[in-house]
This record gives C-alpha cells, sequence and structure tokens, in this order.
C-alpha cells in the first residue's frame, strides 16, 4: 500500500477529485494548507503598506492505494491538476506499513 | 396627558372621516358632527412629528454603534475579535448612564453667561422641570438624540487603541470622555457656550467638529501613549500591514454607519421638516464622492482598489459633509467628499510613518477629516442666517465664518489634546495602558474575557 500525497492549487480540488473518481477511487482526505516553492511569495498594499503574502493558499489531498494504482492515481493527478503555470504543486508517494479501518477492524487492501 | 391623548384620538378618526369623504363613502353615512369637535391645532401635529422624527434619528444614530464595531473587528486580528465588540458595548452602555447622570447637564444645563460659557451645571439626573431641552422636543426625546451621539465620539476612539489595550483602562477612558470631556466640547456650541456666542457664531451643523474631530483627536492620543502593535513595524522601522481578518464585516459596519448618518444629520435638524432632505441628498453626495475618490487614489498609488481604505474614504466623506450638511449645496456636498477621500488615504500613510499605529484609521477618518469637514463650512457655506451661520468664502460671504471655523477647530482641538493627555496618563500611571507582550501575541479575547471569538466546533 501507497499513501498518495498531493498538493494542488484550491481552485483545482474538484477536478482532481472527479478524476479519481472516475478511477474508481473511494475515499481520499482533504486539507486547506499554506506553503511556498519555487512559486514564491507576492507583495500586496494594504491600506497603503506592503506587506508579504509568503505562504500561498494550498489544498493538500491524501490517498492510500494499493501499489498496483499508483501510477494511474498519479498519471490523473498530474492531468487534473495542471494548469502549466508556476504553482501547480506536487505529488509524492510514501509506503503505508499497515492500515485498519476502524469501524469493521479490517486490515491491509480490505481497509482501502 | 389624559386630555392630549383624546385630542389625539379625534383627531385619527377625523382622518378616517375625512378619507371616507374623498372616496364618497361618507356622503351615504353622513356623519359630519366628529367635524365639530376641537381638533389638534397645527402646532400640536408639528410637536408629535418633531418629536417622533427625532427619536426615530436617535434610534439611527445608536445602530452606527454597530457598524462602528464591525469596522473595527473586521480591520483587525480574529484573537480580539471578542474584547472589541465588548468594548464597542461598553462605550454606548456605560456611556449612556454617565451621559444621563453628569454628562447632559454639563452640556446643556444652566445659564449661558460667566462660567455657563464654558460648562454647564443642571438638570442633574435629567431631574427637575428646567431641565434644558430643544423646540418642541420633549426632554427625554432631546436626552436620547444627545445620548447616541455621545456615544459615537467615545466609540470612535476604540478602534486606534484596538488590539494592545486593557479593557478595564478602557472603560475608564470611555467613561471619562462621556460624562465630562465630550459635554465640555458640546457645551462650548451646541450648549449655547462661547463658541455660539462669538459675533460670527462657529457652526457645526451635526458634529465634524464637537463628535468626530474630538474622538479622532482623543483616538491620537490614546494611540500615541499605547504606542504601536507588535510586529506592526519591521527591524528597518518600515510600517508593516497587518490585514484585518474579516473584510466583509468591515465593509457591513460601512454600510450600517452610513445609515446611521441619515439619522445623525438630517436628525441634527432638531425637528420634522422638508430640509432633511437637502441634508440627505448632502449627506449622500459627500459618502459617495469620498468612497469613489479613495477608490480611485489607492488605485493609482498602489495599484489596486484598496477595499478598506475605500470604506474608510466613504465615512471621511460623510464625516466631512456633516458640519455643513445644511449650509453647503449639492456641489459644495461632492468637493468636500471628494477632498476629504482623497485626505483619508494620504493621513492614513502619514500616521502610520509618525508611528500612531491605528488600525482603522479613526485619528485620519474623524480627527483629520473632521477639522477639514469644519473648516470647510467657512468656504461653501451657501446660507445666511442671522446669528446662526454666514455665507463662506466661496459665496461671498468674506472670510468671517472661516475665522470662526478655524477658532472652533482648534479651540476644540487644544481642548481635547490637553485633557486626554491627562486622562490617558494618569491611567497609564496608574492601573496601565497596555496588555503585558504575551497577552497582546496570543489574543485579548482569552486573556481580558476568558472566551475566544471564535471556539473551535
Amino acid at each position: 500500500m501507497k499513501l498518495i500525497t498531493a498538493i494542488v492549487k484550491p481552485f483545482k480540488l474538484d477536478d482532481v477529485k472527479d478524476a479519481l473518481k472516475t478511477l474508481g477511487i473511494l475515499g481520499m482526505t482533504v486539507s486547506e494548507v499554506r506553503g511556498f516553492g519555487r512559486q514564491g511569495g507576492h507583495s500586496e498594499t494594504y491600506r497603503g503598506a506592503e506587506y508579504n503574502i509568503e505562504f500561498v493558499p494550498k489544498v493538500r489531498v491524501e490517498i492510500v492505494v494499493d501499489d498496483t494504482d499508483v501510477d494511474r492515481v498519479v498519471a490523473a493527478i498530474r492531468t487534473a491538476a495542471n494548469t502549466g503555470k508556476i504553482g501547480d504543486g506536487k505529488v509524492w508517494i510514501t509506503s503505508v506499513e499497515r492500515l485498519v479501518r476502524i469501524r469493521t477492524g479490517e486490515e491491509g487492501s480490505d481497509a482501502i | 396627558m389624559q386630555s392630549e391623548k383624546r385630542r389625539f384620538g379625534a383627531f385619527t378618526k377625523r382622518l378616517a372621516v375625512g378619507a371616507m369623504v374623498a372616496t364618497g363613502a361618507a356622503l351615504a353615512v353622513g356623519t359630519p358632527t366628529l367635524a365639530a369637535e376641537e381638533g389638534p391645532t397645527a402646532a400640536d401635529v408639528q410637536k408629535v412629528l418633531d418629536n417622533v422624527w427625532i427619536l426615530v434619528a436617535a434610534v439611527l444614530v445608536i445602530f452606527m454603534q454597530a457598524g462602528f464595531a464591525l469596522v473595527e473587528a473586521g480591520l483587525t486580528r480574529g484573537k480580539n475579535v471578542a474584547n472589541i465588540f465588548m468594548k464597542n458595548l461598553m462605550d454606548f452602555c456605560v456611556g449612556a448612564i454617565l451621559f444621563f447622570a453628569v454628562g447632559y447637564a454639563i452640556a446643556f444645563g444652566g445659564e449661558f453667561t460667566g462660567l455657563g460659557r464654558f460648562i454647564g451645571g443642571d438638570g442633574w439626573f435629567l431631574a427637575g422641570d428646567g431641565v434644558f431641552t430643544y423646540g418642541n422636543l420633549d426632554k427625554f426625546t432631546f436626552f436620547t438624540f444627545q445620548v447616541a451621539f455621545a456615544a459615537t465620539a467615545a466609540t470612535i476612539v476604540s478602534g486606534a487603541m484596538a488590539e494592545r489595550t486593557k479593557f478595564k483602562s478602557y472603560v475608564i477612558y470611555s467613561a471619562v470622555i462621556s460624562a465630562v470631556i465630550y459635554p465640555i466640547v458640546v457645551r462650548w456650541q451646541w450648549g449655547g457656550g462661547w463658541l455660539f456666542q462669538m459675533d460670527t457664531p462657529f457652526h457645526d451643523f451635526a458634529g465634524s467638529t464637537l463628535v468626530h474631530m474630538t474622538g479622532g483627536v482623543a483616538a491620537a492620543v490614546g494611540a500615541k501613549f499605547l504606542g504601536p502593535r507588535l510586529g506592526k513595524y519591521g527591524p528597518d522601522g518600515k510600517p508593516r500591514a497587518i490585514p484585518g481578518h474579516n473584510i466583509p464585516f468591515a465593509i457591513l459596519g460601512c454600510f450600517i454607519l452610513l445609515v446611521g448618518w441619515y439619522g445623525f444629520n438630517p436628525g441634527s435638524w432638531l425637528g420634522a421638516d422638508p430640509v432633511i432632505g437637502k441634508i440627505a441628498l448632502n449627506t449622500t453626495l459627500g459618502g459617495a464622492a469620498g468612497a469613489v475618490l479613495a477608490m480611485l487614489v489607492t488605485w493609482f498609488k498602489d495599484g489596486k482598489p484598496d477595499v478598506a481604505m475605500t470604506g474608510n474614504g466613504l465615512l471621511a466623506g460623510l464625516v466631512g459633509v456633516t458640519a455643513g450638511a445644511w449650509v453647503i449645496n449639492g456641489l459644495g456636498a461632492l468637493v468636500i467628499g471628494a477632498a476629504a477621500g482623497t485626505i483619508v488615504v494620504f493621513a492614513v500613510t502619514f500616521f502610520d510613518r509618525i508611528r500612531i499605529d491605528d488600525p482603522v484609521g479613526a485619528v485620519s477618518v474623524h480627527g483629520v477629516c473632521g477639522a477639514f469637514g469644519t473648516i470647510a463650512v467657512g468656504l461653501f457655506s451657501s446660507i445666511e442666517s442671522e446669528g446662526v451661520v454666514k455665507k463662506g468664502l466661496f459665496y461671498g460671504g468674506g472670510a468671517d465664518q472661516l475665522v470662526s471655523q478655524i477658532i472652533g477647530v482648534a479651540a476644540v482641538a487644544a481642548f481635547v489634546l490637553v485633557t486626554t493627555t491627562i486622562l490617558f496618563a494618569t491611567i497609564k500611571a496608574t492601573v496601565g495602558l497596555r496588555v503585558d507582550e504575551q497577552e497582546e501575541r496570543e489574543g485579548l479575547d482569552i486573556h481580558e474575557h476568558g472566551v475566544p471569538g471564535y471556539s473551535p466546533d
């Protein structure tokens, strides 16, 4: 099992969700996060004084999938979240040692 | 009281019969006997209308408290929001009791000669038959209108001192300005005191100076004594923006203040008269021009139209036309409002630079534009009224009114500067003015009141 974590632009969340549902992905966890990468921040003026928005709002999507699904899911996220402009985000994959469904106690792939 | 009620009962009936006549129904019914009863005179009707309108206007002005609270809360951070609403709540409630007990007597009571030209002293607790009132107004109607204004002057300061003032220290300040400082200023003009008794009387129709500049000057002194919020200035000393946590709050607050201003200015006629239409027009044009100009100036200056500053521009325009709301014409209102909307943008930057940290721009909106609008009466007044106001410089009246306006603004500014300096210095030396650093960082809501403005679910 792998944990796929994707940081995407907030307005792309719906596209990513629809693409993953089409693949048959049954669940995901979404959080609102802030951060910066190569895009950096930008400066704005508020009431005549400058300030920097260093952390840009993003959405983090987390999904646990079977090893065999990883490539399809990553490709789907890449396509759905891509605008071609700087700040589109990243996807990374980490190994999951164990997975338990709280309601039933099922483990492993059954719990996905 | 009883006979009054009966007479107006008859009056209502007569109106009903009149309406039936108009539709022809009364010809068949034919009951003209009521017309023979003694009806109310025009003066009776006028008296009722005056009282009703001024009470409605007072309620509109009291509603402005909600506007002030929202503007201040919106332009500051969420960790202080409960404290800000609490301060605004107490401005009205503490102020109302003290203005009832002593403020009204200082502002309006007693003789108008000798010491009475500077401070009143009769009619404590509104008790007795000789309590001052205006024209047709019941003394309690007049009091309600005046207490709304006192609360406005007090609450202006809250915004400038936001996010770092001890709550109890703020309440002490608020009590003193409502009970003593504001009433004395009012005495000088609306209370028939020395500014009103000058050869060419000072003219401040609805309080650009008496209410707004008084609040604005006190706000500047308070903010200066407090010092800037942590993080307001970078290591290089340059001012940094601390964006407000809820712009919709701030702009909704501006809308509520705009609505309230239609009680503030037209109500200041202190009676029901068609002239309130003209005053409402000037209020509309002044506020609108202020907002449009503030928007344009920030747009050209900083590249984007600044939402919060445009709200400030609306208020600046409204403050600007308040002094001359009756005596200026529509063109004057547009020019004064536009100028105020421009001035406020630069004033905010100016106070930022001299390290008076005013999160909502109260000093600029109320202090600077209050003074400007009052002086502008000496230029734009297009009305001559014996013993009340002369035409301004631009309308062939010479400089008499302008000089009186400058005297009034300077005198009130100096008085408020001195008294609030003493007040804030005393508070600072006794109970202290500013919260400690940890409290300021973590927010006043928890430390001062024990409850966050926004609890987690």
